[in-house]
């Protein structure tokens, strides 16, 4: 069975209050992401938020985050992952959880 | 001047409203923090809420909180990849004035709580982020810093009850991170359905709830479980693997859980509904062994922030909100005898979970998470095996049922020697006994 899954469709039913330009989740050092043989973080997270970029490494954008830490959990060995909920208010607020 | 409390809890999830709710009740001066624009917005549950911790907490809140359906079935199953062998218990004894499980929406029961402690007496504030513990020469924690404008305060006592991630507890050396075996990511969406079809589909009348709980093909040989929740006027589904097995597959959770949804014994249930929510959440599944240290000099640890969640029978709100209550009665206890709120005082937090089902269930499975880690056949070579079984059984075909028979077991062994079998059966009995 192959389905295609677009993940955009999913978070566009989400509510999130965004904070421009103030990502609560960093790559610390592309370098790490272009030697890193998983790259798990592609697979796992489950918002889409991280993809392989054509230099090999990794590109991420924090905006349909749900804020569920599983990317830092599956980074703990490379630490690469600068990892934090974003300030007070903002992010992804849940109509029904 | 700083402002001082006499205990803030940190997060209006079920375990830090049990606590802060408690507290304020017998008159404490109580300061509630949640992060979230409102409790509940970053909260995300499959939902069956158990009534009897909540009932201890609130006994009345049967008159207002605001649940979905009382469960009167339970169903289990199985899936292969086209079919699903299972079982159901139902019971109109379910039907009962007090019922003991409901399906929930977890922003709705959240807010409700939280209307709750404030009527108590509790003050709690939104839309702000504890950043940091604030501990004193001695490495008391004192207080805490906000990531709001001057937003130091203090308190006789910090509970913790600020979720899975735990990232305070992580940050001042109180916990590892964790491992990614001894966690779950889960992800659902809340599907919007006529009420109507609710009912038909599952057979149900008036608030009548069913819950599936699912195993099998669609978790991809992964350690892990799926669920679907009859609610009022919506159906929960969803999914959650180990993060380790995540991590080694290639399969992106929401995939996965679209598999799930175009299963074709998943699909005609939920078919016509509307998808108005998509969240994901971990879950701490690590059990006994995972549970970290509980209290120190000022602080306290609740809930999923503690560990304290039942994989095997998918309790977790239950834990964190009896855990909240526990924490919050040690403090009261104190307070009364005037007695400082130092770590060797604290240990009597750790005592009455000891003492309660909480530690006891933990306990009870402690090896059942490793035994799932290392035995993927429960996830992948049984599912096939049976529902292959079931299909031989079911079908007539003129072949002798003796022949069926032998062709089954044959079947067994071939995917896993019988020793293997043998020792899975033991295996799995160990770990529940
Ligand atoms: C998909 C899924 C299905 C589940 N199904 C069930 C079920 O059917 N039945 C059941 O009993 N349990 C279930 N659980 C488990 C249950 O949801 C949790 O055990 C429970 O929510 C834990 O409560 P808690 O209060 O400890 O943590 P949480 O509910 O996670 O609450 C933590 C709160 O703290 C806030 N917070 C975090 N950090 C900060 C900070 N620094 N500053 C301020 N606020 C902060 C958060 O915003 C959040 O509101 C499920 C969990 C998931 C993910
Ligand atoms: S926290 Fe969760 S949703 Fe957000 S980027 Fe990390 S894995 Fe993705």
């Amino acid at each position: 069975m192959s389905i295609v899954v677009k993940i955009e469709e999913k978070l566009y039913q989400n509510r999130y209050i965004v904070d421009e330009s103030r990502p609560h989740i960093q790559i610390r050092n592309d370098a790490v992401c272009k030697s890193c043989e998983s790259q798990a973080c592609t697979v796992c997270c489950p918002a889409a938020c991280y993809t392989k970029n054509e230099t090999g490494s990794v590109t991420l954008a924090t905006d349909g985050c749900l804020e569920c830490g599983t990317c830092r959990v599956v980074c703990q060995d490379k630490e690469n992952i600068q990892w934090d909920y974003p300030r007070g208010g903002y992010g992804i607020s849940y109509k029904f959880g | 001047m700083v402002e001082k409390f006499d205990a803030i809890v940190i997060g209006a999830g079920p375990s830090g409203n049990a606590a802060a709710y408690t507290l304020a009740k017998q008159g404490l001066n109580v300061l509630q923090l949640e992060r979230g624009e409102y409790p509940g917005a970053k909260n995300v549950q499959g939902g069956i809420m158990y009534a009897a911790e909540l009932e201890k907490i609130i006994p009345d809140f049967r008159e207002d909180c605001p649940t979905e359906r009382h469960i009167i079935e339970q169903r289990i199953w199985l899936l292969g990849d086209d079919n699903y062998i299972g079982t159901n218990y139902r019971s109109d004894a379910f039907n009962s004035d007090k019922p003991n499980r409901y399906t929930i929406i977890r922003a709705n029961i959240d807010k409700w709580f939280s209307e709750k402690i404030r009527e108590a007496g509790g003050l709690q504030i939104c839309e702000t982020t504890v950043t940091e513990l604030i501990r004193d020469a001695s490495g008391k924690v004192i207080g805490v810093r906000t990531d709001r404008e001057g937003g130091e305060i203090h308190a006789d006592v910090v509970i913790m009850a600020d979720g899975v991630n735990a990232l305070l507890a992580r940050r001042t050396g109180f916990q590892q991170e964790l491992a990614p075996q001894n966690v779950a990511l889960a992800v659902k969406e809340i599907l919007f359905i006529d009420p109507e079809l609710i009912q038909q589909r599952f057979g149900l009348k008036d608030e009548e709830g069913v819950v599936i709980e699912i195993m099998g093909k669609v978790t991809k040989g992964m350690v892990g479980t799926a669920f679907l929740y009859t609610n009022k006027e919506s159906l929960t589904i969803g999914i959650g693997c180990l993060i380790s097995d995540f991590k080694e597959g290639s399969i992106p959770p929401y995939k996965m859980l679209e598999d799930l949804k175009n299963h074709p014994v998943i699909k005609p249930l939920i078919e016509g509904a509307e998808m108005k929510e998509y969240a994901a959440h971990m879950i701490p599944e690590g059990g006994y062994k995972a549970v970290p240290q509980l209290y120190g000099d000022g602080w306290m640890v609740v809930g999923d922030a503690a560990h304290f969640n039942n994989a095997a029978h998918r309790e977790g709100s239950n834990l964190a909100m009896a855990s909240g209550r526990m924490a919050a009665e040690t403090v009261i206890e104190l307070k009364q005898a005037g007695k400082p709120c130092n770590a060797a005082n604290l240990a009597a937090y750790k005592k009455k979970l000891d003492d309660s089902f909480i530690m006891k269930d933990l306990k009870k499975y402690r090896n059942l998470p490793g035994i799932m880690h290392e035995n993927k056949q429960f996830f992948g070579a049984y599912p096939d095996t049976l529902t292959a079984a079931a299909h031989s059984w079911f079908t007539v075909d003129s072949v002798d049922k003796k022949t069926k028979e032998k062709e089954i077991m044959k079947s067994f062994v071939k995917k896993r020697s019988i020793m293997g079998l043998v020792g899975d059966a033991i295996k799995l009995v160990r770990a529940v006994r």
